[in-house]
């Protein structure tokens, strides 16, 4: 199939403007006439769900949490980015834009980063209309902060809860339009299927997660905010309960999966502490810009580290990229932590930790400004740890974070399914092969506030929609399809539990497809992984009925699918015979380890089709054209 | 090290409840209260015996989503602290820990340790909020907020919604949770303009929930795992004189 990016015409800084005049409108009066779903209520969804409400659109919103403020987006930490150039530092749309492709490694689309980076600036203000308690200096502006390798301060904060705050800004406005019955709130229900119906999206099929009713809910769009997939790697940044239901559903209807081996590993996260580990907790970037990364010269050294003298550590980031530094990108960042640490250089039991130091920047600062910057992230290290950070430095090591993949989505974030949007996390558009600090609330909230409800809009006037309603075949269907996966799981009655289960899915995925990959263990995990799949169809103890509060049942269909979405992830990495952001092939790395692109063979975006449960899926390429920012080597040196 | 637990067992919202009790002899000082409960978790379903129902998601602190009473404190001992980043360390070998839901007639009891928080979205949804719509709002900077009021905007606006407040309250008042976007909102240039009407909506509604009054106990302060001050208490509550005198509603 060929894959129409529906790229406007026209000069890259003049395309989303000509965009939005050529885009046809839906008359006001005729807006509340049209039903839109919106799954997901973090910044994408819930930004969406009331900037459309507002418009007039009748609008329901679905989460599985029990109130849209708790969703996954809520504990981004670091900060949203936007160029709106307050520091006089020589930002601008231009350069946000360019860092933003760069920062990818060439593997976005240019024309969706560069609108990106012009609403970037509409975004601040409207958080700050909310009534957002962005950080603020003594003279009453907002404060900037440089973050994850930018040269420029753009990134805006509060404190270390940027992504609680913007949240709730947008809940806010959510709460607003439920209020005035114009958004219809359904909390704690998920989507298990979506219904097309002549070739369009038309609605979902979800399960009441209190008293397991199955139910449809039609529309004249979809809209899929449901976040990313790092969950795959059963240990990852993400909340308990993010997963990948969603859009792999939709994959399976047709919609086809963008770049899923993409997957950003952040450098700094607490270490795995035993067997018991059931998250990795991230500590923020921001701690790069005064922490310092280090370990012993001597690999095996196991004195701690006060009686390691200057001369025996090894600040091997500031060694080797001494213009970044210890604010390198995150894939560097990260990878460096694996080699040292696989080298023996290793600074916790186990071999997967290295230093985060403050002793330098107390010394210089004061620890009372390190206090007021760092203050609640050192509490919570100190709290998951016992360790003392002011005292002691922090022991970090990279974890899976993000996907920068996701459903593939043209300008409009249309997915391959008419009708069917995907923002934010869950779509593959801005990131391309790597993401850079502060960019995906920045996304979540582009789409949702002023992509999308122009888009919509567009897609609304020109389709011909029948009238449907739930008592459609394709509804019904869907409801069975649905009810007898439930049933299946439950009669199972095996000996291992569903965690077992994503557990040990999880080593695969982060043994073989992890921070570097290479043929022959991506090989051996298309072996294991089916052979798990089959297991857990006939082995899986999932106890209790689906007619109440079962969330053992609830786990099971998450793993159920990431048992079939790894798999896809690892055809990806296969099929990307090169390395580029955080997709590291270890057959192509230069002399001195750093990533090998090919851009000759593979400046496309790979977006694969279902072909069937355990059979190869099918490859369609989107050809990506550099002309506003040259083809280059990254190079942080 | 060796626990025994009393963990609240109730199979829907109208079912009876009861303490049942378990042992777990084999729990690291590493693990977090929530990944102790896994442990258990795993063991029941390999007993062939329903796991425990609570909600989690971020386990960092900031979702809200976790909660319970454990041995009289909701979220635990320890200060400041979510019941998803109280660690085990917290604790000594051979502890008795009797472990509840939220219990407040406004959070009914879903199943064992789960309850319906929905109240709170209901006061957030009659005014907890500024009434913008998307686009043509004025650029960021053109309205400087002093530092001071915004450092203060942001101390209320740290509320995660987890209702510890309410479960501590012998009032089982959510009065916290609401002073604190009150304040939140009403102290910035922007919240401003709907100050008088937004306390005198959301007071309302919470009296509508079956929360009860606040009569200054302050434990609702003890058990905010994120330090939101009973202050901002009374601070509503001067809003609320305020707003009546100067701008009455009629609900
Ligand atoms: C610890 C951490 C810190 C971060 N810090 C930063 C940062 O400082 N800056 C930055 O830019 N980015 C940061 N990020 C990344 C950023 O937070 C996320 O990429 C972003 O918030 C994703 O938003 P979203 O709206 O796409 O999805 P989410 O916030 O993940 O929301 C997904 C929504 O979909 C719903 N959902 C999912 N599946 C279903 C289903 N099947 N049925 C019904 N509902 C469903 C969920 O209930 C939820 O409401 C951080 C991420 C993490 C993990
Ligand atoms: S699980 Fe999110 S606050 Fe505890």
């Amino acid at each position: 199939m060929e894959l129409d990016a529906k790229i406007p015409e026209g000069p890259i800084a003049e395309k989303w403007d000509q965009h939005r005049f050529e885009m046809k409108l839906v008359n006001p009066a005729n807006k509340r006439k049209h039903e839109v779903i919106v799954v997901g209520s973090g910044l994408a969804g819930a930004s969406a769900a009331a900037s459309m409400a507002e418009l007039g659109y009748d609008v329901k919103c679905f989460c599985f949490q029990d109130s849209p403020r708790r969703a996954h987006s809520i504990a981004a930490q670091g900060g949203i980015n936007a160029a709106k150039n307050y520091q006089n530092d020589g930002d601008s749309v231009f350069r946000l834009f360019y860092d933003t492709v760069k920062g990818g490694d060439f593997r976005s689309r240019e024309a969706n980063v560069h609108r990106l980076a012009q609403v970037s600036v509409n975004i601040i203000d409207q958080c700050v209309a909310q009534g957002v308690p962005f950080a603020r200096e003594y003279g009453g502006l907002l404060s900037n902060r440089s973050f994850g390798g930018a040269q420029v301060s753009r990134t805006f904060y509060a404190r270390g809860q940027t992504g609680q705050q913007l949240l709730l800004g947008a809940y806010q406005a959510l709460q607003r339009q439920i209020g005035a019955g114009k958004v219809k709130m359904v909390p704690r229900s998920e989507l298990l299927e979506i219904v097309i119906i002549e070739g369009a999206a038309r609605g979902i099929v979800v399960r009441d997660l209190v008293t397991g009713e199955i139910s449809s809910h039609c529309a004249d769009a979809v809209c899929l905010a449901t976040g990313g997939y790092a969950n795959v790697f059963y240990l990852s940044t993400n909340a308990m309960n993010s997963n990948v239901t969603a859009t792999y559903r939709a994959y399976k209807k047709g919609a086809f999966f963008a770049n899923p081996c993409y997957t950003q590993i952040h450098p700094t996260c607490i270490p795995v502490s035993g067997d018991h580990q059931s998250k990795l907790t991230l500590m923020s970037e921001s701690l790069r810009n005064d922490g310092r990364v280090w370990v012993p010269k001597n690999a095996g050294d196991t004195r701690p580290p006060d009686r390691i003298p200057e001369s025996e550590r090894d600040y091997y980031l500031e060694r080797k990229y001494p213009s970044f530094g210890n604010l390198v990108p995150r894939d560097i960042a990260s990878r460096n932590a694996k080699e040292v640490c696989d080298a023996g250089h290793s600074v916790v039991p186990g071999g997967h930790g290295v230093y985060l130091d403050f002793a330098d920047a107390i010394g210089r600062l004061g620890q009372k400004t390190i206090e007021e910057r760092y203050g609640n992230l050192f509490e919570m290290y100190e709290r998951i740890t016992g360790d003392n950070p002011y005292r002691t430095p922090m022991k970090i090591y990279p974890a899976p974070h993000y996907t920068m993949g996701g459903l593939w989505v043209d300008y409009n974030l249309m997915s391959t399914i008419p009708g069917l949007h995907v923002l934010g996390e869950a779509n593959f558009s801005d990131h391309g092969a790597n993401r850079l600090g502060a960019s995906a609330l920045m996304q979540g909230l582009a789409d949702g506030y002023f992509v999308i409800p122009y888009t919509i809009g567009h897609y609304l006037a020109t389709s011909k929609l029948e009238k449907v309603d739930t008592g459609h075949a394709a509804f019904r269907d869907a409801e069975r399809e649905v009810r007898e996966k439930t049933d299946r799981l439950l009669e199972i009655r095996g000996r291992r539990t569903v965690d077992d289960f994503h557990r040990e899915l999880g080593r695969i995925m982060w043994n073989n497809c992890g921070m570097s990959r290479n043929k022959a263990g991506l090989e051996k995990a298309l072996e294991e992984i089916p052979r798990l799949r089959e297991e857990f169809w006939k082995d899986v103890r999932v106890l209790g009925a689906s007619e109440s509060i079962n969330q053992s049942l609830e786990k099971a269909g998450r793993v159920a699918d990431f048992l079939e979405f790894g798999e896809i992830l690892c055809h990806d990495a296969l099929d990307r015979e090169e390395s580029c952001g955080a997709h590291f092939r270890e057959e192509h790395q230069t002399e001195e380890g750093e990533a090998l692109r090919h851009d000759e063979d593979y400046t496309y975006v790979s977006a694969w089709e279902y072909k069937g449960v355990g059979n190869a899926p099918a490859l369609h390429k989107e050809h990506l054209e550099f002309e506003n920012v040259h083809l280059a080597t990254r190079s942080y040196k | 090290m060796k626990l025994k637990l009393h963990i609240w067992r109730q199979t829907s919202q109208d079912a009876p409840g009861a303490f049942a009790d378990y042992e777990l002899d084999d729990v690291s000082p590493d693990m977090s209260f929530l990944e102790m409960l896994d442990v258990l978790n795993e063991r029941l379903i390999l007993d062939e015996q329903e796991p425990v129902v609570f909600d989690n998601d971020c386990r960092e602190g900031i979702c809200g989503a976790c909660g319970m009473v454990i041995n009289g404190h909701p979220h635990g001992p320890q200060k400041l602290t979510t019941t998803c980043q109280l660690h085990m360390r917290k604790f000594r070998d051979g502890d008795e820990l009797w472990i509840e839901p939220w219990r407040a007639k406004a959070f009914p009891v879903l199943r064992d340790l789960m309850v319906d928080r929905s109240a709170l979205d209901r006061i957030i949804e009659v005014g907890g909020y500024v009434s913008v719509n998307t686009g043509g709002v004025p650029d960021a900077n053109a309205i400087p907020i002093g530092k001071g009021v915004a450092d203060l905007s942001m101390d209320a606006a740290a509320c995660i919604g987890c209702g510890a407040c309410v479960a501590a309250c012998p009032n089982a008042s959510a009065s916290l949770f609401t002073a604190a976007k009150i304040t939140h909102l009403g102290v910035l240039p922007q919240g401003e303009i709907e100050r008088n009407t937004r306390v005198q909506e959301m007071v309302a509604q919470m009296d509508e929930e079956a929360f009860g009054h606040c009569t200054n106990h302050g434990e609702c302060d003890a058990a905010c795992p994120k330090g939101i001050s009973v202050d901002f208490i009374a601070r509503m509550n001067r809003d609320f004189v305020r707003g009546v005198t100067r701008e009455p509603i009629t609900r």
